[in-house]
């Protein structure tokens, strides 16, 4: 029996290691903060953290290099970087996110927001009156729309090129993958130009739930696709060794073992259609009122009308328009949530929910063999010890 | 003794030959199967049907202004006066801005999390990129118009910040000249810096970062444990490990993930759009204000839907597809050619 391999943890810092990036830290900033203030006429925030950046790496070496080899220094100075590299991204998303909330908090804390539409407020209104409830409802609609047209499509199709192999399924999987790359705003042209001016359509909640549909349905089947992939072999060779038809193995196999990661790969998908702004700011017109009726009239969404509200340039609108995104955010947030909840377990494994039920099932169909094979021989000693 | 000799004889009847196996499916399998097949039609129908409706709302474009299309830098439909060179020009700026940012930043990030974080934080990071892919485009968008640019790149009257640094101190590349703008005049306004390539490259970066950091992380942790411990038992510190195992075996992802984001910034409209403040000619100077990309022309120019004008934009939307689609293309087989790629999804 071999068993599987672990990395090793390898863990080697000491207490002089730490010293030595606290001692660089101190000093670059000390030294950068002379500079800035007596020596030259620098002031940017910008350029004194990158100076004190650079200072501290320099210290950094020379303080390691102090009592280490060349390639330790260089190895501290590399860790140093990526420490630093991906610090500077998670700054940026903590950055991004925390100030669409920071500037959408007026707008957030009037309840009206919430639940109001933008009929009777002008640019001028205060914020206590007006809202986004039409783009919330928008949305929602949109989104629905576009998951009705792709998640049958997309888990067939996703069925379709990993259990039917042959030439024409190579073909659409290429076809698909290429089609991952397509820009928003040409999915958005494309519908503008074939269902609004082609078939003579008003641009709509529909018209723009097509043209989510058009993005997100690449996305989708990619990615189940690869979740259907990864269910093993043997669990398909086994139904169909117990005779089970093809169809009947992947419903009843495949695709329940491939659940939770199919689910993310729509929820995901679902993520990213929710915040496109391009294909909807071509299709689904500008409403300022509630249109709950997607075939019909111009309908608005969370990102059109950030966007709209945006290009306004007037503060008050500009206030909502950042409610408006951090409304959207928390849209977004959620999916991934549930996302996470649902899934990221690897095929086949189960939640706790689906491990017991599976146990209960299993335990009522030992008690009823056990039943069965005591009618079948009521004379034999009754030794079965079942649903313990 | 008598020995019996059996000789092995062949029983009656024609030769053995392989049977033929002929699979009979069930007719409910031959249903599925065509279900299957017919939803997979559906999907390559809706695909190619982008490609060959643009292509076709295309042609009077091309037609009216022939080869022009791709080197006028103009964009008056009306007078038939249009052509993509120099939003092409802009596009290819900003998406190349992006990825010049984006790339040593998702490196870092992506090592940082295969290589350096604690085994219990690595699923939480791995999460908060993903969500960064997700943050939508317009909150990139309001950020980079709202807080990047008027506070932290172009700041007060002066203009204070990188842009002008750069200007200042490397205005004789001619990639980062400013024309009619000269930093040490007092009275220079700061509008010359803002609205330019640069700003929208650096929104854009911020949107691709999550992409190229989730594929090279995932190359990344697929370098195999043994050539790991190898490094280490031969001495190798860990950025030795990293440089002479990781970034080896990882370097087919490294790549198509970053053509995998170059793609990705290519088609990036929203972001761009709120920015940029749109030329239609070729506009090299990366720092200066104005420039262009295909994707927010056709956002601000889609509602003159004046035949002409519209079929222009077709063609342009075509021209956008086609180069993304040549980028995903050559990052899909860079990434499946190489050694780390044959199992990684991407």
């Amino acid at each position: 029996m071999e068993t599987p391999e672990v990395r090793r943890t390898i863990s080697n810092t000491r207490r002089s290691d730490v010293y030595a990036v606290l001692g660089a830290g101190a000093s670059s900033i000390a030294l950068t903060t002379v500079l800035f203030t007596q020596l030259a006429p620098f002031d940017a925030i910008l350029g004194f953290v990158v100076v004190s950046y650079v200072l501290f790496l320099g210290i950094y070496m020379l303080l390691v290099s102090l009592d280490e080899a060349p390639p330790i220094v260089r190895d501290r100075l590399a860790a140093a970087v990526v420490h630093s590299l991906a610090f500077l991204m998670l700054v940026g998303l903590v950055v991004v996110v925390g100030y669409t909330f920071f500037r959408g908090r007026q707008a957030l804390v009037h309840l009206n927001f919430y639940y109001e539409d933008m009929g009777l407020a002008g640019p001028l209104q205060p914020l206590s009156v007006g809202g986004v409830k039409h783009a919330i409802v928008g949305t929602l609609e949109q989104i629905a729309i576009s998951l009705i047209i792709t998640m049958p499509l997309g888990i067939l199709g996703a069925v379709f090129l990993s259990e039917v192999p042959g030439p024409f399924s190579r073909f659409v999987r290429i076809i698909v993958e290429a089609m991952t790359a397509l820009p928003s705003i040409v999915a958005g042209l494309f519908i503008f130009a074939m269902v609004i001016l082609g078939l003579g359509m008003d641009k709509s909640g529909l018209a723009a739930g097509m043209a989510l549909s058009v993005m997100m349905l690449p996305i989708i089947i990619r990615a189940a696709d690869v979740v259907i992939r990864l269910v093993p072999g043997t669990l398909r060779e086994a139904a169909l060794a117990l005779g089970a038809s093809q169809w009947r193995t992947i419903w009843h196999v495949v695709l329940p073992t491939a659940r939770s990661g199919i689910t993310t790969a729509v929820i995901l998908g679902t993520a990213r259609g929710i915040g496109e702004t391009s294909p909807v700011l071509l299709t689904a017109g500008f409403a300022q009122t509630l249109n709950a009726n997607p075939l019909s009239g111009a309908q608005t969404s969370l990102p059109l009308y950030t966007f709209q509200m945006v290009r306004t340039g007037e503060p008050g609108l500009i206030a909502r328009a950042f409610g408006a995104a951090a409304v959207l955010m928390v849209l977004v947030l959620l999916l991934f949530v549930l996302a996470r909840i649902i899934g990221g377990r690897a095929p086949g494994q189960l939640s706790r929910g689906q491990r017991s039920r599976r146990v209960r099932a299993s335990r009522r169909d030992a008690i009823r063999f056990a039943a069965r094979d005591r009618a079948r021989r009521p004379d034999a000693l009754d030794t079965d010890k079942v649903g313990s | 003794m008598t020995s019996v000799t059996i000789t092995p004889s062949t029983p009656e009847g024609p030769p053995d030959a392989p049977r033929r196996i002929r699979l009979r499916r069930l007719p409910s399998d031959i249903l599925f199967r065509g279900i299957a097949a017919a939803g997979g039609t559906v999907v390559l129908a809706v695909m190619l049907l982008v490609g060959l409706f643009l292509g076709v709302r295309a042609v009077p474009a091309v037609r009216a202004v022939g080869f022009g299309f791709l080197t006028t830098q103009d964009w008056v439909p009306a007078q038939l006066n249009f052509g993509v060179a120099g939003v092409l020009v802009g596009t290819v700026l900003i998406a190349l801005v992006a990825i010049s940012i984006a790339v040593p930043l998702a490196t870092g990030a992506a090592l940082y999390i295969s290589e350096y974080a604690p085994a219990r934080l690595q699923p939480v990071l791995v999460n908060l990129v993903d969500l960064m892919a997700a943050v939508p485009s317009v909150v990139y968008g309001i950020w980079g118009f709202f807080l990047l640019q008027p506070e932290i790149l172009v700041r007060g009257e002066l203009g204070d910040g990188l842009p002008r640094f750069l200007t200042t101190y490397l205005g004789w590349i001619p990639l980062f000249r400013v024309d009619g703008y000269d930093p040490r005049d007092p009275a220079a306004s700061a509008t010359a810096l803002t609205s330019s390539t640069f700003v929208a490259g650096i929104i854009v970066s911020m949107m691709v970062t999550p992409i190229i950091a989730s594929v090279m992380r995932e190359v990344f942790s697929q370098a195999p444990l043994g050539e790991r411990e190898g490094a280490f038992a031969l001495g190798a510190t860990k950025w030795g490990m990293i440089r002479s195992v990781v970034l080896p075996f990882g370097r087919g992802g490294m790549i198509g993930g970053t053509m995998l984001g170059l793609g990705r910034a290519l088609g990036e409209t929203i972001g761009v759009f709120l920015i940029i403040s749109m030329v239609f000619v070729v506009q090299p100077h990366i720092l200066q204000t104005g420039g262009g990309s295909i994707a927010a022309l056709i956002a601000l120019r889609y509602s003159d839907d004046a035949g002409i004008a519209l079929a222009a934009l077709m063609a342009a939307g075509l021209v956008l597809f086609a180069m993304t689609l040549i980028v995903n293309f050559g990052a899909g087989i860079i990434i499946s050619r190489s050694r780390s790629g044959a199992s990684s999804e991407v």
